[in-house]
């Protein structure tokens, strides 16, 4: 634990702050590429019905991938035609995007095949052309798996950024491989304490987005006995040392 | 008004749901579509706002064709409401029967001004506004369905098993001030159902449909129980039709109703044994409304609530020669009570003299 505490390990371009600052960089990145990719995709199998084969398939077998082999594979294949940083960055980003794919993918197609159909019924007998239907009913209804997909990708994504550090790039992944590389055990627990606290914070973080972006009709909260502003306004409790 | 001109669908795998039909519902007026599972009643109420479209044929919407027509446009002055209600589960209930107003491009405080005004018109009290279809009932959120479709006021609605999913005592409640509602509105309202009895409480009309999707009869109620076309239809409409058809048929005036002496509560044991023709002796409350029927034998020194019988049915004297067999029949004395529309009492008659009424009229004057 003296390794957390020691004011030397939080200052300077090795310091907990900016390693924190890197791996928190590269997952959100990865998390944003893979939103991009996997809710439009999970739409419009969704909707359509088409590409179904996909979900069981392509998203089973991307969780399968074995992160570290397919990060240094990449990286031989790629590295080589980028003469910066970005050699490594991108091969990590891929992996990163691969693994939270899967989660938003097969979370936003379940979501908008469980909207009732009913009321998508009711709303193209109503008059609503189809991206009124999708942007009025059926996303909003899919919201809370939508968003319980992102949750486990971003978990997903913050433990695995550790890997980046296999081939030299930043992140806490780096107290762990120096920590190993030195037997520095304090150094190594203090990585994997901190990418468990990051982990924790994100999904309380979405959780609490979750909450205050999806409607209570879906949730069936009682909005008289769990307003969901009280949390908000609670402060943190303050970390006494 | 709502014309059918020999539409047909037939799926790409051959299969013909809907074969030549033709079919108009008038303005105003409730028309249904029956027939067992498979005849093709649902297909031909979704050809009318073109969720389906017709494989050939036309559909006129008040002389135009919709088959031109922007199907969403279209939509929009078509209410529409469907067996589960399909309210938006994420919407508040004010919300979701202002959305055909917000739809329209309304201001969405006018809107919900509009959309509570339909709430109590169909029942609901208002402080169901803000909250959410999961918390109502079944029939709560059929009326939310119901004033959803009313609240744009479109001159026709489509209406699709509207009460089949609500249990008999909600259906019947519902069918009630659905009818009470549609007198006062008027609007043109094509509606399925596969219940023969909701088909013909309902309809101002009946078109009733074969498997394959012909239409086997359109008649009114009353002409369906007493003048079937076919076999087909005949089965359909059941086997009661016979006694059902009494329902559409006039009580009054065709039934002669004999004066019944009356005992009110508290009354001795000898003054009802005085008053009591046979074994029993109709009982009144101060309003002259029937309370029940009671045996003198058995009242001991006054006559009090717990002496009543009460399976004798009331008829009105301006309901149907049904009601008032009904009421000959389940009394327990055998003399049914006929009251006037206050619920005041008139007389009573037998299950003989309704049959013999029956007997002289062999074309008995229908109800609507």
């Amino acid at each position: 634990m003296n390794y957390l505490f020691d004011p030397a390990h939080w200052t300077g371009a090795d310091g907990i702050p900016s390693l924190i600052g890197e791996h928190l960089l590269y997952s959100l990145i990865a998390l944003a590429i893979a939103a991009v990719i996997a809710v439009p995709l999970g739409v419009y199998i969704g909707v359509t019905g088409k590409g179904v084969f996909m979900i069981a398939g392509l998203a089973n077998a991307l969780r399968a991938l074995p992160s570290v082999g397919l990060l240094i594979l990449l990286v031989l294949m790629i590295s080589p035609a980028f003469p910066s940083k970005m050699g490594y960055i991108l091969p990590s980003l891929i992996v990163l995007v691969l693994l939270a794919v899967p989660p938003i993918l097969t979370n936003t197609y379940a979501g908008i095949r469980a909207v009732d159909a009913a009321a998508v019924d009711a709303a193209k007998g109503m008059g609503f052309r189809t991206m009124k239907i999708l942007t009025d009913v059926q996303l909003p209804c899919s919201l809370p798996l939508v968003l319980s997909g992102v949750r486990s990708a971003l978990l997903q994504i913050i433990s695995t950024a550790t890997i980046a550090a296999y081939i030299s790039l930043g992140g806490l992944g780096r107290l762990l491989i120096d920590g190993k590389a030195q037997n520095d055990y304090g150094q190594m627990v203090a990585g994997a304490v901190l990418v468990a606290l990051m982990a924790l914070f994100f999904d309380q973080l979405l959780a609490f987005v979750t909450r205050r972006v999806v409607s209570p009709g879906l949730t069936r909260r009682n909005l008289k006995t769990a307003p969901p502003a009280l949390a908000a306004d609670v402060p943190p409790a303050p970390i006494t040392v | 008004m709502i014309k059918f001109e020999n539409v047909t669908k037939t799926y790409p795998d051959g299969t013909v749901a809907v074969d030549g039909l033709n079919l108009e519902a008038p303005t105003g007026k409730l028309t249904i579509l029956v027939g067992p599972s498979g005849c093709g009643k649902t297909t031909s109420l979704r050809m009318i706002n073109r969720l389906i479209e017709p494989t050939s044929g036309t559909i006129y919407l008040d002389d135009q064709p919709t088959s031109g027509m922007d199907a969403a446009l279209l939509r929009r002055r078509i209410g529409y409401v469907i067996q589960h209600a399909g309210l938006f589960p994420h919407r508040t209930i004010v919300d979701n029967v202002a959305t055909m107003p917000v739809l329209l491009g309304e201001g969405r405080q006018k809107a919900r001004t509009k959309a509570l005004e339909l709430m109590e018109r169909v029942g609901l009290p208002a402080n169901f506004a803000n909250r959410y279809p999961w918390q109502l009932s079944g029939g709560q959120q059929q009326r939310v369905g119901v004033a959803r479709a009313l609240a744009s006021d479109p001159a026709f609605m489509l209406m699709d098993e509207p009460f089949s999913a609500v249990d008999p005592v909600v259906r019947a409640q519902l069918q009630d001030e659905f009818l009470r509602l549609q007198r006062e509105i008027g609007k043109t309202i094509i509606m399925v159902t596969h219940d023969i009895d909701e088909a013909l409480k309902l309809g101002d009309q009946v078109a009733v449909m074969r498997v394959g999707g012909k239409l086997a009869q359109m008649a009114t109620p009353s002409e369906l129980l007493t003048a079937p076309a076919d076999e087909f239809v005949a089965d359909f409409v059941g086997r009661d039709r016979g006694y059902r058809s009494l329902g559409f048929a006039n009580a009054a005036g065709t039934v002669s109703v004999s004066e019944e002496p009356v005992v009110h509560l508290g009354a001795s044991a000898a003054e009802a044994q005085a008053k009591a023709s046979g074994a029993w002796v109709l009982v009144l409350d101060g309003a002259r409304k029937p309370l029940g029927w009671a045996q003198p034998e058995l009242i001991g020194s006054e006559l009090k609530t717990e002496h009543l019988n009460l399976s004798g049915t009331s008829a009105s004297a301006s309901g149907t020669m049904r009601q008032l067999l009904d009421a000959a029949l389940s009394s327990p004395s055998r003399r049914g009570v006929v009251v006037n529309d206050h619920g005041e009492l008139i007389g009573t008659v037998t299950a003989s003299d309704i049959v013999r009424a029956i007997e002289a009229e062999p074309h008995l004057e229908t109800a609507r």
